[in-house]
């Protein structure tokens, strides 16, 4: 999907280094696009209500209810209570990856060896969970609420028999994705390698954050109704809004 | 697929408990103990929750253990890992080869996504998390809860200790339902592999409170469009 949904100037840019965590609210009618700006970047993130944090991403019913494991243009994040959080309406690299999740404090030393702050000052080597958990913890979140997490920009393949093969370059420096609100949504992420990266160098991609307005938020809900499920998710959005 | 067997015998076993097809059951495996999960008349998902009785923060976590063991589907020789990284349960038998961990439960609000809003008030796998975790209280409230005499090793900040309910209902397993994944990326839903009296079997690797939904869903073939009665057997 190429058509832009958007033709104002952000309203606002943020770059987030490599490592680096933050969280947002993107407001219901916003579109927020993720850029990999040097390429073979990843960023992990989770998606919540902020008017009611109970109500979170499900990935578990995106995949199954879109009969899809990878994520791309026209896809959506349907959150536990059957509505739409957020939808993907531009996407210039094809597939983003429901499966890696996020590597903990143990793992990442496991994988890159260690790197404290102590030596590396803020070079340390960063992980996924405690990334997430803090963010999660500025808005009273904690571990319960980290459940499975989207990974933009990443892809990674089953074979027959199950097999994961992570694919290398699937993300090209200047590649994008913009996701759309037709809720208020809480957005956490981080911008870390993909848990399945093999490359055992420490390297984390940074990513520029563009908010923009949507010029027609009905035109661009409805650029994601590419199947009946879709329909019926944000047809509980907008009844949960009357 | 490999199938393994196991020779437990039943009537060998400390716990046994029959569930009526569409209904929950909450119960704990000590660290050590074997828990078998039967599916009785064929075709029947069990939806499972694993959280760790000392610690009910720390619960299963689908990521972790599926990349950890590089491959999406699981069955003998999967180690089922914590959201804290450390191993709940290791499946040791199996007879049907393949179980879900993707899908995830079936919910009234996801009935009316996946199928239409007039079937919200069917019966789903959540209300029945729901309801078991209500009546049972030990995922959360420390406090009060039946697990109150085991030392739990949590700082006793008040927010924490009353948790939203719903928040403990993460990641799940849906035993005996088979959802391949294609190269290209897609996700199918093909009809059960499983069989009158598949059994899968787990050690629990630390003492577990198990949270089983005997799926109720009605509007897809994870049950063979006919729910019915599943048997978990504890041993020793």
């Amino acid at each position: 999907m190429t058509a832009l949904f958007h033709s104002s100037p952000s309203l606002r840019e943020e770059r987030l280094p490599g490592g680096a965590h933050t969280s947002l609210i993107l407001r219901k009618g916003q579109i927020l696009r993720l850029t990999d700006i040097d390429g073979g970047a990843n960023v992990s993130m989770m998606m919540l209500n902020p008017h009611e944090k109970s109500e979170r991403l499900n990935l578990p019913d995106t995949l199954k209810g879109q009969h899809t494991a990878r994520l791309t243009a026209g896809h959506c994040f349907y959150s536990d209570m059957g509505r739409v959080l957020a939808g993907i309406v531009a996407d210039s690299c094809g597939w983003h990856d429901p499966f890696g999740g996020v590597l903990n404090a143990d793992e990442t030393r496991e994988k890159y060896g260690a790197g404290r702050y102590q030596e590396l000052r803020n070079g340390f080597y960063r992980n996924g969970v405690d990334n997430l958990l803090v963010e999660m913890g500025k808005w009273d979140l904690g571990l319960e609420d980290l459940l499975m997490v989207v990974n933009f920009f990443s892809k990674v393949t089953v074979d027959e028999d199950g097999g994961f093969r992570f694919i290398p370059g699937n993300s090209r420096a200047g590649d994008y994705v913009e996701l759309f609100a037709p809720m208020d949504v809480l957005m956490v992420l981080t911008a870390l390698p993909h848990p399945q990266d093999p490359d055992a160098e420490y390297a984390p991609r940074p990513i520029q954050l563009s908010w923009y307005q949507a010029d027609d938020a009905q035109a661009t809900a409805e650029a994601l109704f590419t199947r009946d499920e879709n329909q019926r998710a944000f047809l509980n959005t907008q009844l949960f809004a009357l | 697929m490999r199938l393994i067997t196991s020779n437990r015998r039943p009537e060998d076993a400390v716990y046994r408990h029959v569930i009526p097809a569409g209904e929950p059951w909450l119960f704990e495996v000590q660290k050590g103990q074997t828990l078998r999960l039967l599916d009785l008349e064929g075709n029947q998902a069990i939806d499972t929750l694993f959280y760790n009785a000392d610690n009910p923060r720390e619960r299963y976590d689908p990521q972790r253990t599926l990349r950890r063991q590089g491959n999406a589907y699981l069955t003998t020789g999967s180690v089922l890992y914590s959201n804290l990284g450390n191993p709940l349960l290791t499946i040791v038998a199996d007879t049907c080869g393949r179980h879900d961990t993707l899908g995830g439960a079936c919910a009234q609000e996801s009935n009316t996504v996946r199928y239409a809003q007039d079937k919200r008030y069917m019966h789903s796998c959540r209300d029945n998390f729901l309801c078991a975790c209500l009546h049972d209280g030990r995922l959360h409230n420390r406090d009060n809860g039946p697990n109150n005499n085991k030392k739990i090793n949590l700082p006793n900040t008040p927010q924490r200790r009353h948790t939203l309910l719903k928040r403990v209902i993460g990641g799940m397993i849906i035993f005996f339902m088979n959802v391949p994944v294609t190269p290209e990326g897609g996700l199918t839903f093909e009809d059960g592999i499983s069989a009158a009296g598949k059994y899968v079997e787990l050690r629990a690797e630390c003492s577990a409170v198990v949270l089983i939904s005997n799926c109720p869903q009605l509007n897809n073939p994870c049950n063979g469009w006919n729910p019915t009665p599943a048997e978990v057997l504890v041993w020793n």
